[in-house]
């Protein structure tokens, strides 16, 4: 299946190849950045608490 | 004393109409900003009068919006910043209303101003005077519901910071489909091909436009008196 | 059924929800990405005009589709919120928004590196290209408004305003390739009638695209949660969330 024919495909392979690498990329991002808005998020929700003397 | 609607609406249309001739300078900049953003293009591009014909529908719509989205911040400021539009909020007549007198006083200033003063730049672009009457319907009825998609604009940027920037970012990629067809349809005029389909098009625009638009942008002011 | 929507606009009902649902979200996302490339890749024929190069569909069309997915989300939660007044809703259009975003920029590029071998060119000011651009400026639009405010929930307030205004350019994305002479081809899928493609063809691509709705769901639930601590950030339930 790995032969010539598959990462050359066809001929177009500079084109498809980049398409699959962005998108893998851009859900790669997208998973990185929703999680660290969330422990931004929780941090942030902490450090309110401790302030106003409530222990989490 | 009880004023009736329509009395109402033409008192605050004369309102507007009286502040903004008020300062003079204030009205011509939007006009004096038009003929000095369709000059710039002809001297950046060093072309000749046959060739710039060709960019012209381009030039002068993109020129139209730009000075329409500079007067655009003032719609609501001034009268948000002295509490005016709390008072008119609460006068009773409708926050509509209000708000239709307001925009439509505010094309009558800009729009409208545009289009009468559109013959002299066509000239300096070298748009065909057959061409004329196709221009400024297209740039009338396209001035008209940028009026309306800038009144939802101003209503939401109110209170906003760098509120002029962000205007023109909510309002221009609504106005793109706008610039397709008026700049469409002037090009037909210019080549002579029947102009119709997009002249239609805008009216379409426009109409949808103003009667949705009062409804967002009264919507978006009381977000913004709230 | 309807107490069940109720619960819907309870804060802290929507985070345990939400952070119930991500692993099975991203589970099955990445079964059916992962049958969605394998298949795709490696056992659908190449086509007959296009050959090997179609084979971007299977990452252009699920983004394409999922950007105005995300923009109608975040529009209906938007709405929902501004009519109901229902502050979740503002939590799941903010959560909503730099994902479609991300989206949109994902479309936009996989969809001009295959316009280059098959139009000849990155781009071309084609209706259904030209909306999608404009799709991608009202998401960022969107977002800076509801940031531009001291106030935060002026800002929510105001972007959600913004984002169902917005959704007119969601029928003209879709429908500008039967509306206008349009570069980019017709709909093979969400159209009425039978899909224009061979099966071989097709199942890889709707795995993909469910791949891409369930990635979504995961990561808008994460960021849910994030924007749900956000704003309940006073009330006592999250004393016992953010415990650990």
């Amino acid at each position: 299946m790995m032969n010539n024919g598959f990462w050359s495909m066809g001929g177009y392979g500079r084109y498809v190849w980049p398409c699959f690498a962005f998108a893998f990329l851009v859900l790669g991002w997208n998973l990185w950045s929703a999680r660290r808005h969330l422990d931004a998020a929780r941090l942030r929700a902490r450090r309110e608490l401790q302030m106003a003397g409530i222990d989490p | 004393m009880n004023v009736g609607v329509l009395a109402a609406f033409n008192l605050i249309v004369r309102r507007e109409l009286c502040l903004s001739f008020r300062r003079p300078d204030q009205l011509l900049q939007p006009l004096v900003f038009f003929l000095i953003v369709t000059t710039l293009f002809p001297l950046g591009l060093n072309l000749q009068l046959s060739l710039l014909r060709d960019m012209s529908p381009g030039v002068l719509w993109v020129a139209a919006l730009l000075s329409s989205l500079l007067s655009l911040d003032a719609l609501f400021k001034s009268d948000a910043d002295d509490g005016t539009l709390e008072q008119l909020a609460l006068c009773g007549q409708g926050l509509t209303l209000i708000v239709v007198a307001k925009t439509l006083a505010h094309w009558l200033v800009t729009g409208a101003a545009l289009v009468v003063f559109s013959p002299l730049v066509g000239v300096a672009l070298g748009i065909p005077q057959s061409a004329f009457g196709t221009m400024m319907l297209s740039l009338g009825l396209g001035t008209l519901t940028l009026s309306w998609l800038g009144a939802i604009g101003a209503g939401l940027t109110v209170g906003a910071r760098r509120g002029n920037v962000l205007l023109s970012l909510i309002v221009l990629p609504l106005a793109m489909p706008l610039l397709i067809f008026g700049a469409g349809a002037t090009d037909r005029a210019i080549s002579g091909t029947n102009a119709v389909g997009p002249l239609y098009f805008l009216a379409a625009l426009c109409v949808f436009t103003c009667t949705l638009a009062p409804f967002a942008a009264t919507a978006a002011l009381r977000i913004t008196l709230e | 059924m309807w107490t069940w929507f109720y619960k819907l606009a309870s804060p802290p009902y929507v985070y345990g929800v939400a952070a119930a649902l991500v692993p099975w979200a991203l589970g099955g996302a990445a079964l059916a990405l992962c049958y969605g490339l394998i298949a795709g890749l490696a056992i659908a024929p190449p086509d007959y005009q296009q050959g090997e190069a179609f084979r971007m569909i299977y990452v252009h069309v699920p983004s394409a589709l999922l950007s105005l997915t995300v923009y109608t989300v975040m529009a209906a939660a938007s709405a929902v919120a501004l009519i109901w007044r229902i502050k979740v809703g503002h939590a799941v259009a903010s959560a909503a928004a730099p994902i479609g975003a991300s989206f949109t920029i994902l479309a936009l590029f996989t969809g001009s590196l295959w316009g280059r071998p098959m139009w000849g060119t990155y781009w071309a000011w084609d209706p259904r290209l030209t909306s999608e651009l404009i799709l991608l400026f009202l998401y960022v639009g969107v977002m800076s408004l509801r940031s531009a405010f001291e106030d935060p929930s002026r800002g929510d307030r105001a972007a959600a305003l913004l984002a169902t205004v917005g959704i007119v350019n969601v029928p003209i994305v879709h429908f500008s390739v039967v509306w206008w002479n349009s570069l980019h081809q017709g709909a093979t899928i969400v159209k009425l009638g039978a899909p224009s493609m061979p099966g071989s063809m097709l199942w890889p691509l709707l795995s993909m695209w469910l791949g891409f709705m369930l990635f979504f769901a995961a990561v808008l639930c994460i960021r849910l949660q994030g924007e749900v601590l956000n704003r309940e950030r006073q009330s006592t339930w999250v004393r016992q969330a953010v415990k650990s």
